[in-house]
Protein backbone atom coordinates (compact mmCIF):
# COMPACT_ATOMS: atom_id res chain seq x y z
CA UNK A 1 0.00 0.00 0.00
CA UNK A 2 2.80 2.42 0.88
CA UNK A 3 4.49 1.82 -2.48
CA UNK A 4 1.25 2.74 -4.21
CA UNK A 5 1.14 5.93 -2.17
CA UNK A 6 4.66 6.89 -3.25
CA UNK A 7 3.67 6.35 -6.89
CA UNK A 8 0.76 8.73 -6.44
CA UNK A 9 2.96 11.43 -4.90
CA UNK A 10 5.59 11.15 -7.63
CA UNK A 11 2.89 11.29 -10.30
CA UNK A 12 1.30 14.32 -8.70
CA UNK A 13 4.60 16.22 -8.69
CA UNK A 14 5.23 15.30 -12.34
CA UNK A 15 1.75 16.57 -13.21
CA UNK A 16 2.41 19.84 -11.37
CA UNK A 17 5.67 20.20 -13.33
CA UNK A 18 3.73 19.74 -16.56
CA UNK A 19 1.21 22.39 -15.65
CA UNK A 20 4.10 24.75 -14.76
CA UNK A 21 5.37 24.23 -18.32
CA UNK A 22 1.88 25.14 -19.58
CA UNK A 23 2.04 28.39 -17.60
CA UNK A 24 5.52 29.15 -18.98
CA UNK A 25 4.22 28.61 -22.53
CA UNK A 26 1.32 30.99 -22.07
CA UNK A 27 3.60 33.62 -20.48
CA UNK A 28 5.78 33.31 -23.58
CA UNK A 29 2.64 33.74 -25.67
CA UNK A 30 1.98 37.08 -23.98
CA UNK A 31 5.55 38.43 -23.82
CA UNK A 32 7.07 37.49 -27.19
CA UNK A 33 7.21 40.34 -29.72
CA UNK A 34 6.22 38.53 -32.89
CA UNK A 35 3.71 35.98 -34.22
CA UNK A 36 6.49 33.53 -35.14
CA UNK A 37 8.17 33.77 -31.74
CA UNK A 38 4.77 33.22 -30.16
CA UNK A 39 4.29 30.04 -32.21
CA UNK A 40 7.72 28.85 -31.06
CA UNK A 41 7.14 29.57 -27.37
CA UNK A 42 3.52 28.50 -27.19
CA UNK A 43 3.37 25.24 -29.06
CA UNK A 44 6.67 23.76 -27.85
CA UNK A 45 6.05 24.48 -24.18
CA UNK A 46 2.44 23.32 -24.36
CA UNK A 47 3.45 20.04 -26.03
CA UNK A 48 5.97 19.29 -23.27
CA UNK A 49 3.56 20.39 -20.55
CA UNK A 50 0.71 18.21 -21.78
CA UNK A 51 2.97 15.18 -22.19
CA UNK A 52 4.39 15.62 -18.68
CA UNK A 53 0.90 15.97 -17.18
CA UNK A 54 -0.34 12.81 -18.90
CA UNK A 55 2.81 10.96 -17.76
CA UNK A 56 2.08 12.00 -14.18
CA UNK A 57 -1.45 10.61 -14.53
CA UNK A 58 0.08 7.31 -15.74
CA UNK A 59 2.01 7.17 -12.42
CA UNK A 60 -1.15 7.91 -10.43
CA UNK A 61 -3.52 5.49 -12.21
CA UNK A 62 -1.44 2.75 -13.93
CA UNK A 63 -4.60 1.00 -15.22
CA UNK A 64 -5.22 3.78 -17.75
CA UNK A 65 -1.83 3.31 -19.43
CA UNK A 66 -3.20 2.46 -22.91
CA UNK A 67 -5.55 5.36 -23.35
CA UNK A 68 -3.08 7.87 -21.89
CA UNK A 69 -0.36 6.58 -24.24
CA UNK A 70 -2.79 7.11 -27.13
CA UNK A 71 -3.36 10.71 -25.99
CA UNK A 72 0.40 11.32 -25.64
CA UNK A 73 1.07 10.01 -29.15
CA UNK A 74 -1.81 12.11 -30.50
CA UNK A 75 -0.43 15.32 -28.96
CA UNK A 76 3.10 14.44 -30.06
CA UNK A 77 2.03 13.97 -33.69
CA UNK A 78 -0.58 16.69 -34.22
CA UNK A 79 0.94 19.65 -32.37
CA UNK A 80 3.98 20.16 -34.67
CA UNK A 81 1.70 19.81 -37.69
CA UNK A 82 -0.64 22.54 -36.51
CA UNK A 83 2.22 24.86 -35.55
CA UNK A 84 3.80 24.37 -38.99
CA UNK A 85 0.51 25.16 -40.74
CA UNK A 86 0.07 28.25 -38.56
CA UNK A 87 3.58 29.53 -39.31
CA UNK A 88 3.05 28.94 -43.04
CA UNK A 89 -0.28 30.78 -43.04
CA UNK A 90 1.21 33.66 -41.05
CA UNK A 91 4.17 34.02 -43.43
CA UNK A 92 2.17 33.90 -46.64
CA UNK A 93 -0.39 36.42 -45.38
CA UNK A 94 2.58 38.73 -44.67
CA UNK A 95 2.26 39.04 -40.90
CA UNK A 96 5.14 41.42 -40.09
CA UNK A 97 8.34 40.18 -38.44
CA UNK A 98 9.86 42.14 -35.54
CA UNK A 99 12.23 44.97 -36.29
CA UNK A 100 15.20 43.13 -34.78
CA UNK A 101 15.00 40.17 -37.17
CA UNK A 102 18.33 39.66 -38.90
CA UNK A 103 17.99 36.54 -41.09
CA UNK A 104 15.01 35.69 -43.32
CA UNK A 105 16.09 32.72 -45.43
CA UNK A 106 12.60 32.01 -46.82
CA UNK A 107 12.44 35.50 -48.33
CA UNK A 108 15.72 34.94 -50.21
CA UNK A 109 14.54 31.53 -51.42
CA UNK A 110 11.25 32.97 -52.65
CA UNK A 111 13.08 35.77 -54.49
CA UNK A 112 15.37 33.28 -56.25
CA UNK A 113 12.35 31.17 -57.20
CA UNK A 114 10.53 34.23 -58.53
CA UNK A 115 13.45 35.35 -60.70
CA UNK A 116 13.88 31.81 -62.07
CA UNK A 117 10.20 31.65 -63.00
CA UNK A 118 10.39 35.04 -64.74
CA UNK A 119 13.46 33.89 -66.68
CA UNK A 120 11.72 30.68 -67.83
CA UNK A 121 8.69 32.67 -68.95
CA UNK A 122 10.91 35.01 -70.99
CA UNK A 123 12.67 32.06 -72.67
CA UNK A 124 9.32 30.48 -73.56
CA UNK A 125 8.01 33.70 -75.11
CA UNK A 126 11.17 34.03 -77.19
CA UNK A 127 10.77 30.45 -78.48
CA UNK A 128 7.16 31.08 -79.46
CA UNK A 129 8.15 34.19 -81.39
CA UNK A 130 10.70 32.21 -83.34
CA UNK B 1 -2.63 13.29 -1.09
CA UNK B 2 -2.77 12.64 -4.79
CA UNK B 3 -6.08 14.50 -5.00
CA UNK B 4 -4.49 17.59 -3.43
CA UNK B 5 -1.60 17.54 -5.89
CA UNK B 6 -4.01 17.09 -8.81
CA UNK B 7 -6.08 19.99 -7.50
CA UNK B 8 -2.97 22.22 -7.44
CA UNK B 9 -2.15 21.13 -10.99
CA UNK B 10 -5.71 21.94 -12.12
CA UNK B 11 -5.47 25.46 -10.69
CA UNK B 12 -2.09 26.07 -12.35
CA UNK B 13 -3.50 24.87 -15.70
CA UNK B 14 -6.50 27.17 -15.31
CA UNK B 15 -4.08 30.05 -14.67
CA UNK B 16 -2.27 29.23 -17.92
CA UNK B 17 -5.59 29.15 -19.80
CA UNK B 18 -6.42 32.58 -18.37
CA UNK B 19 -3.04 34.03 -19.43
CA UNK B 20 -3.36 32.73 -22.98
CA UNK B 21 -6.93 34.05 -23.12
CA UNK B 22 -5.37 37.53 -22.91
CA UNK B 23 -3.50 36.89 -26.18
CA UNK B 24 -6.69 35.43 -27.69
CA UNK B 25 -8.58 38.65 -26.98
CA UNK B 26 -5.84 41.21 -27.60
CA UNK B 27 -3.94 39.58 -30.48
CA UNK B 28 -3.31 42.16 -33.19
CA UNK B 29 -3.94 39.86 -36.16
CA UNK B 30 -6.01 36.81 -36.97
CA UNK B 31 -2.85 34.66 -36.82
CA UNK B 32 -2.11 35.55 -33.17
CA UNK B 33 -5.65 34.63 -32.15
CA UNK B 34 -5.38 31.20 -33.75
CA UNK B 35 -2.00 30.58 -32.08
CA UNK B 36 -3.62 31.33 -28.72
CA UNK B 37 -6.54 29.04 -29.60
CA UNK B 38 -4.14 26.21 -30.45
CA UNK B 39 -2.28 26.56 -27.15
CA UNK B 40 -5.56 26.71 -25.23
CA UNK B 41 -6.97 23.62 -26.89
CA UNK B 42 -3.82 21.61 -26.13
CA UNK B 43 -3.86 22.77 -22.49
CA UNK B 44 -7.50 21.77 -22.22
CA UNK B 45 -6.56 18.15 -23.02
CA UNK B 46 -4.39 18.13 -19.88
CA UNK B 47 -7.18 19.81 -17.89
CA UNK B 48 -9.78 17.20 -18.89
CA UNK B 49 -7.32 14.41 -18.03
CA UNK B 50 -6.81 15.92 -14.54
CA UNK B 51 -10.58 16.11 -14.04
CA UNK B 52 -10.91 12.47 -15.08
CA UNK B 53 -8.43 11.52 -12.33
CA UNK B 54 -10.39 13.53 -9.75
CA UNK B 55 -13.70 11.88 -10.71
CA UNK B 56 -12.08 8.43 -11.36
CA UNK B 57 -13.85 8.04 -14.72
CA UNK B 58 -11.88 6.74 -17.70
CA UNK B 59 -14.60 7.86 -20.13
CA UNK B 60 -13.42 11.48 -19.74
CA UNK B 61 -10.18 10.54 -21.50
CA UNK B 62 -12.26 9.75 -24.60
CA UNK B 63 -13.76 13.21 -24.29
CA UNK B 64 -10.24 14.66 -24.15
CA UNK B 65 -9.22 12.72 -27.28
CA UNK B 66 -12.26 13.90 -29.27
CA UNK B 67 -11.70 17.47 -28.04
CA UNK B 68 -8.10 17.29 -29.23
CA UNK B 69 -9.10 15.96 -32.66
CA UNK B 70 -11.74 18.67 -33.11
CA UNK B 71 -9.32 21.42 -32.00
CA UNK B 72 -6.64 20.15 -34.39
CA UNK B 73 -9.04 20.04 -37.34
CA UNK B 74 -10.35 23.49 -36.45
CA UNK B 75 -6.85 24.98 -36.35
CA UNK B 76 -5.96 23.37 -39.70
CA UNK B 77 -9.14 24.63 -41.39
CA UNK B 78 -8.85 28.17 -40.06
CA UNK B 79 -5.15 28.36 -41.03
CA UNK B 80 -5.93 27.24 -44.60
CA UNK B 81 -8.79 29.75 -44.68
CA UNK B 82 -6.48 32.60 -43.69
CA UNK B 83 -3.89 31.52 -46.24
CA UNK B 84 -5.97 31.15 -49.40
CA UNK B 85 -9.68 31.36 -48.60
CA UNK B 86 -12.13 28.53 -48.37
Amino acid sequence: MSENNWNEIIGGFIAIGGSLFLVLGSIGLVRMPDAYNRIQAGTKASTLGTILSLTGIIFIVPDWFGKLLLLILFVLITNPVSSHVLARAAYYTKVPLTGITKVDKLKETLEVEESRKAHLKKVRIQKEEE
Amino acid sequence: MANTLIFIAISITLLSLLISLYRFIAGPEKANRIIAFDVMSVSTIALIAFISVLNKRIIYLDVALIYGILGFIGVLIIARYIEKGL
